[in-house]
């Protein structure tokens, strides 16, 4: 069997498309790149929902956490707290378990007990947290002048904040971020080791390098190969950071060349 | 364990609960928050040695020790440190039972990879397959106390590489002014300045750490997690006096509760100790640490 039919049958196996038995003996070095691969879909799907999703509640986290007013303030904090003092590895396993026991008396949380959108909750939560903390450290550090030059132009309220706040917000805690993100997408291999089951061996590029190695017995050729997708995964990560970090400082002197070393000085540094 | 518990089907109420948790069972539950603990007390020390081993590496002037020290840091940095403990719960138990093999058992001459095996020796066997439970155990701990070393090694290496930068020019200049060598400059001057610049990174990296700990369920130990989902799964009247529902989100929701506990105190322990050492000193880490959470977070979440 060719390589490419190797890929035919097993490029999208992690989804339930093509050959459904995994290979059982004579492991072939294509066959555990092409499902470590196959596996990695579920790692990107699930950092890319929590962190698109995420993105939207950090930023209400942190105006919340700032905010003076109590009824504001408190849940931000309290939110954060949780999901940032506790381990995602118990968060998943309380979750999942939780969701088991709400499914046994409201049959409408079924949904939730699988990975695709129980674990993607989770994840969401918990970026939304570390993410709303960085971004609240950043709302801190505006610097003044910028809003009171906006203050000066008769900015208020919500233009104010969209317009002046907000953007350097962002700007001040891009480098951060990016930080957070390449660790919310490393954090997607814990999902099939925290109770939620991968339905009928459809799991994400450790399941099926833990499977080669438990049936290889030999973890010197699946780990490698799962640690150059991630790599990989990371410097696409950065890249595209990078690229939004570029945009958001392109009126700034000399922007294009500090981000793009910044960018990179996060992960090599 | 109780006198008064020797008949589980007459207790109801406080009573059924008091004998319940402190069953067996239940006493090895507790015991295993010893074990996380333990494993946390051994791993901050070792993992901090193979930071600063890591750190003087990457700062090396002989190019390939200073590739190496690079290449260490950001490889376990761009890889999901839950795959390194799988790789090397394995790796290291293969590795060190390729070397027992090598040593002791020179005349062996079949291959060691047979297909899908791992034939070694019996005499090569770590630990002996004669050897008694607790060794098994205790091997399987500092298997996974070396892999968590390791893996935060790498982290550490990091922090402490950039506080060793971050130690003023002006210093190592005068101390060189002084004629010391570039060695006694790095024991006198770098190493004892770099705490202080090191400490938010460090303080940050020891959350981190203890957030990775439940990842001991995955090598193989019997922690907190094994048990919670032991003891919180349904038990039927046939293999227990205390049978019970499906209680596993309970057990794991103490353990949420203990982790931010644990967290929380670390956290008032660590800012303190922050405030202590950056007195009269002029960092921005004297001021920069605000709010009850920390600032920065630099590890795998």
């Amino acid at each position: 069997m060719s390589c490419y039919d190797t890929l035919m049958e097993y490029g999208l196996r992690s989804l339930g498309y093509g050959e459904r038995l995994l290979p059982r003996s004579d492991f072939t070095l294509c066959q555990q790149v092409v499902l470590i691969g196959s596996g990695m879909i579920w790692n990107v799907y699930f950092g890319v929902v929590a962190l698109l999703s995420g993105f939207a509640l950090a930023t209400a986290l942190a105006v919340g956490k700032a905010s003076r007013s109590a009824w504001f303030r408190k849940p931000a904090q309290w939110v954060i707290f949780l999901f940032r003092g506790s381990p995602l590895f118990i968060q998943f396993f309380f979750a999942y378990f939780l969701f088991l026991s709400l499914k046994g008396q409201v049959p409408a949380f079924d949904a939730l007990t699988s990975a695709w959108l129980g674990a993607a909750v989770v994840l969401f939560f918990n970026t939304a947290a570390y993410s709303g903390e960085i971004f609240y450290g950043a709302l801190q550090s505006v610097p003044k002048g910028e809003v009171e030059a906006a203050d000066a132009y008769g900015l208020s309220g919500w233009s104010k904040f969209r317009r002046v706040v907000w953007p350097t917000t962002l700007r001040l805690a891009w480098p951060a971020y990016t930080n957070e993100a390449i660790f919310l997408f490393h954090a997607t291999t814990l999902v099939f080791f925290s109770g939620f089951p991968a339905s009928r061996q459809q799991g994400d590029a450790l399941y099926y390098a833990s499977y080669f190695a438990d049936k290889t017995f030999n973890p010197f050729v699946p780990y490698p190969i799962l640690a150059g997708y991630f790599i990989l995964l990371t410097l696409v990560v950065i890249g595209v950071m990078g690229l939004i970090g570029r945009r958001l400082n392109r009126h700034l002197p000399d922007a294009a060349g500090a981000r793009r070393r910044g960018g990179f000085r996060t992960i090599f540094r | 364990m109780f006198a008064s518990c020797a008949d589980p089907e007459t207790l109801s109420g406080l009573s059924w609960l008091w004998c319940y948790l402190t069953t067996g069972k239940h006493l090895a539950f507790y015991g295993a928050f010893g074990t996380v603990l333990l494993l946390l007390a051994v791993t901050a020390p070792v993992a901090l040695a193979f930071g600063f081993g890591g750190a003087v590496a990457a700062r090396s002037r002989i190019a390939p020790l200073s590739w190496l020290g690079r290449a260490y840091i950001a490889v376990v940095r761009g890889v999901p440190d839950i795959a390194f403990f799988l790789f090397f719960v394995i790796a290291l138990d293969q590795g060190i039972e390729w070397l027992r093999h090598k040593a002791k058992c020179p005349d062996w001459d079949q291959p060691i990879r047979q297909g899908s095996d791992f034939v070694v020796c019996a005499e090569a066997k770590m630990p002996l397959s004669t050897s008694a439970q607790w060794v098994h155990e205790v091997y399987g701990f500092w298997l996974a106390v070396f892999t968590f070393a390791l893996v935060f090694g790498a982290f550490a290496a990091n922090v402490l590489y950039g506080a060793m930068r971050a130690v003023p020019q002006a210093q190592i200049e005068t101390a060189e002014a002084y004629g010391m060598t570039r060695r006694q400059v790095f024991r006198r001057i770098t190493v004892p300045q770099m705490w202080v610049y090191a400490l938010p990174g460090l303080s940050n990296l020891w959350m981190v750490l203890i957030k990775a700990s439940p990842l001991l369920f995955l090598l193989g130990v019997e922690d907190i997690v094994y048990w919670a989902r032991e003891l919180g799964s349904t038990k039927t009247p046939q293999f227990t006096a205390y049978p019970h529902g499906d209680w596993r989100m309970w057990y794991f929701l103490f353990l949420l509760v203990f982790y931010l506990a644990f967290t929380r105190i670390s956290e008032i322990v660590l800012d303190r100790i922050m405030l202590r050492l950056s007195h009269g000193q002029a960092t921005l880490g004297s001021h920069k640490r605000t709010g009850p959470i920390g600032m920065n977070k630099a590890g795998p979440p």
